[in-house]
């Protein structure tokens, strides 16, 4: 049975997934966006995810408050130590999130460009910060004996991090054209397999650098798991959705395609999270200076509390988030209440 | 400039500027809740079209509420770690919980309220926008909660270097969460009455979209005035009332009681001066205070004068914050109870002078949660979790005022931009009017 601190290990990893996995689409969209041929395109695009992108997001709140509740001294760790990446980023999230709203209300190109470009990069910058962000903490950063930050912004900026930054920003990318193949009409889409099985070479040729690099620089995450049934289980999950992903965009069955690329995105998350355990953030300096979920977490009282509100409020929140999407199941259409 | 200030400064900022929205956002859904229904079951076109229309501006309000709140979810630890290492035990939970109870309903349920006229049954688009108010008021609750423990803590231990919960329910239900979550929200209802009355005065006065804006007019005042008297009486009283037992100094700083005494009076109009803590032009009224506070003309209230000085709030931010947040108060209910009148009387469709008030004063509800809001804040000080810890051992040790700076100048630029584009939008949006019902959507 697992103990507490360890369900609240899953839980935010959960959360973490389910955010990457539904925003990861939106972010993905919005750098597509970027190269959208001409006015319909871009405005089809937008409104592919305009009914579901802010209830994607909250995705992203919802791990950072699970992670304030559960593991406050990561939460505090992390993101003072992040600072400046992080006032980047939330701006980033904000340009994202206006420019839909903005975008289709004064009808001139130029006010259409500004925002065209808001939410484009917005959203690239922000794919790019979250993967560069997930590069420090696989690699560990440097902590003091109190769990304090003790690099500066230029660190956060090394190779390995930004390797993986790439990573997620190809992963995002290849994840927002698959949904888009799915959603829009066919003669919208025309470039969109193509694009995709781009994305998915770039996605593994970096994938195998990163894996390589990971073993260099982070040979710890390595040590516990190789004889666990459960990371070769996530592992050959991994392999067979990243192999099926081609064959699935090839025969034209998008709904496969998508749900290979969720699914790479959910196992390669997996996999590292379980690499990470019982590690939340493994410190570089110093492996005993790690944040782990038994010396970084909450009480049992609240771990308890939190997990009854889990119970309670997830399970209707999957309820309705299906019902909503069902509602907007099939192609985008675009009419007098669209964007 | 010292880091504490400068990151209060930016809390003051992300803070500020976000929370222009959220009541906004508020009031005008439970609104529109009020006439989609009344659209929806009297098959009333133009309370469809009322629906559409400021559906639009709630998605508009809603969209910059939403981009200027995720920087809330993640300051505490970017800009006050040491305060989340201290409070993540009891502070994190009700953050968690807004997140699961509310942000997921609210968000989800706009998506469908906003692009999902037509393809869901009448009954259910109602309901899509039900479920917006509900998860924005239940998103109310939990910030609320959060706030309350920081003003009245409850339900826990100081151990291990940090506040460890002990009891969830006493905590969520600390001395002033409950009165203080009425009398925000009722706030927030009544920032949607102004706003949907004052765009509905907007085109009266022009004799535009006559019946569409009488209905929206009649339902917003009727509405707008339960809501402002409630706000004072029972709500703001009962508030009030809290404070002066669980936060003293607060009370004795927001209603300038510089000096115990028994038979406090309420003071009507002064100017604060400090040090040494005087009002300059006092108008006061013997008695009332005391009678207010504790139900008799001669209780005893503390003065500010007794606490010591390192305890003590700003005097000068409190006082003149929450005196004209009472002022805007009073001048809710007199505009609200005007206007219910001369619709009585049939007067008010042709008042250019109070239409036009009425459209000047759509920012002011706004500018009054505000004032509230910077009383209760700076009432705490110097706080940051009242008697527990204090603002100056809450920051982030390891971000420099250099980057808080240019966190502040660059969230500046931002919500300067957003604001202006929010006003403009808007009043765009107003200008161009509500758009026919297309043929298909006439009922029948």
């Amino acid at each position: 049975m697992m103990d507490l601190n360890t369900i609240w290990f899953v839980l935010t990893g959960v959360l973490l997934i389910g955010y990457a996995v539904l925003d990861g689409f939106d972010l993905g969209v919005g750098i597509s966006h970027l190269l959208a041929r001409n006015e319909t395109e871009r405005r089809t695009f937008i409104n592919a995810i305009a009914p579901v992108w802010d209830g994607n997001e909250v995705w992203l709140l919802t791990a950072g408050g699970a992670l304030f509740a559960a593991f406050p001294p990561v939460y505090a760790a992390v993101f003072s130590g992040f600072y400046l990446a992080m006032m980047l980023l939330l701006v980033a999230l904000i340009a994202r999130a206006v420019s839909m709203e903005f975008r289709g209300k004064v009808d001139a190109q130029g006010w259409r460009r500004v925002w065209d470009w808001g939410f484009g990069i917005g959203s690239l910058v922000s794919a790019l910060l979250l993967g560069v962000a997930y590069g420090n903490i696989l690699r560990g950063i440097p902590l003091d004996n109190t769990g304090h930050y003790t690099g500066t912004f230029l660190d956060l900026l090394n190779p390995f991090a930004l390797l993986v930054g790439v990573l997620g920003l190809l992963l995002f990318s290849m994840h927002g054209a698959t949904y888009l193949a799915l959603k829009v009409e066919p003669e919208l889409r025309s470039t969109m397999p193509a694009r995709a099985t781009r994305l998915w070479m770039g996605f593994v040729v970096f994938f195998i650098i990163v894996t390589g690099a990971t073993l260099l620089t982070s040979p710890f995450l390595f040590q516990n798991i190789l004889g666990s049934p459960l990371f070769w289980m996530l592992f050959i999950l991994l392999l067979a959705s990243v192999l099926l992903y081609p064959i699935a965009l090839k025969s034209g069955r998008y709904a496969l395609a998508f749900t290979a690329s969720a699914a790479t995105i959910a196992s390669i998350m997996g996999v590292s999270f379980l690499s990470l355990f019982p590690r939340l953030v493994p410190a570089s300096n110093d492996p005993g200076f790690s944040l782990t979920v038994y010396n970084a977490s909450s009480t049992h009282v609240t771990l308890s509390v939190m997990l009854i509100i889990a119970c309670i409020g997830v399970p209707v929140v999957i309820g309705y988030t299906v019902f909503i999407y069902r509602v907007f199941k099939g192609k985008v259409t675009l009419g007098p209440d669209s964007y | 400039m010292d880091t504490v200030l400068l990151a209060r400064l930016q809390f003051a900022l992300t803070v500020g500027f976000h929370f222009l929205f959220p009541p906004i956002s508020i009031g005008l859904a439970w609104l529109l809740v009020i006439v989609e229904g009344l659209g929806w079951r009297k098959n009333d076109a133009e309370y469809v079209r009322i629906g559409k229309f400021f559906g639009k501006l709630l998605g508009l309000t809603f969209a910059v509420g939403v981009a200027t709140g995720i920087v809330m979810e993640f300051q505490f630890g970017t800009n006050w770690s040491e305060y989340s290492r201290f409070v993540g035990d009891i502070f994190g939970a009700p953050l968690a919980a807004e997140g699961v109870f509310a942000f997921f309903l609210e968000s989800g349920f706009l998506g469908l309220y906003l692009f999902g006229r037509g393809r869901v049954s009448k009954g259910a688009h109602w309901f899509s926008v039900l479920m917006v108010a509900v998860g924005a008021t239940i998103s109310a609750f939990w910030i609320i909660v959060a706030n309350s423990w920081q003003q009245t803590p409850a339900g826990y231990i100081i151990q291990n270097g940090r506040a460890e919960l002990v009891s969830f329910s006493e905590a969520v239900f600390n001395p002033s969460t409950l009165v203080r979550y009425f009398h925000t929200v009722d706030a927030a209802l009544v920032c949607g009455a102004f706003f949907m009355a004052g765009i509905a005065a907007y085109f009266l006065r022009r004799q535009r979209e006559v019946p569409f804006a009488q209905r929206a007019m009649k339902v917003s005042i009727v509405f707008g005035l339960v809501v402002s008297i409630l706000e004072v009486v029972p709500f703001g009283h009962e508030h009030a009332r809290q404070v002066a037992r669980t936060q003293p100094e607060k009370f004795a700083a927001i209603e300038g009681l510089y000096a115990s005494q028994t038979g406090a009076p309420i003071v009507l109009f002064g100017y604060p001066i400090n040090p040494p803590p005087e009002l300059k032009a006092k108008v006061e009224i013997p008695g009332i205070l005391s009678w207010l506070a504790f139900g008799d003309p001669n209780a005893p209230i503390r003065g500010i004068s007794e606490f010591p000085l390192e305890n003590r709030p700003p005097l000068w931010l409190t006082f003149v914050s929450f005196h004209n947040m009472v002022i805007l108060g009073m001048y809710f209910i007199a505009m609200m109870a005007l206007a219910t009148w001369m619709l009585f009387r049939k007067t008010l469709w042709n008042n250019r002078k109070i239409l036009s008030l009425f459209l000047w004063s759509i920012p002011l509800p706004v500018a009054a949660c505000q004032l509230g809001w910077i009383a209760a804040e700076v009432g705490r000080q110097p706080w940051i979790v009242y008697n527990l810890l204090r603002t100056s051992d809450a920051v982030s040790v390891t971000v420099s005022g250099g980057e808080i700076l240019f966190s502040i100048i660059l969230f500046g630029l931002v919500y300067l931009l957003l604001g202006v584009l929010y006003v403009f939008l808007l009043t765009r949006k107003v200008q161009h009017g509500p758009e026919p019902l297309h043929s298909s959507e006439v009922p029948a």
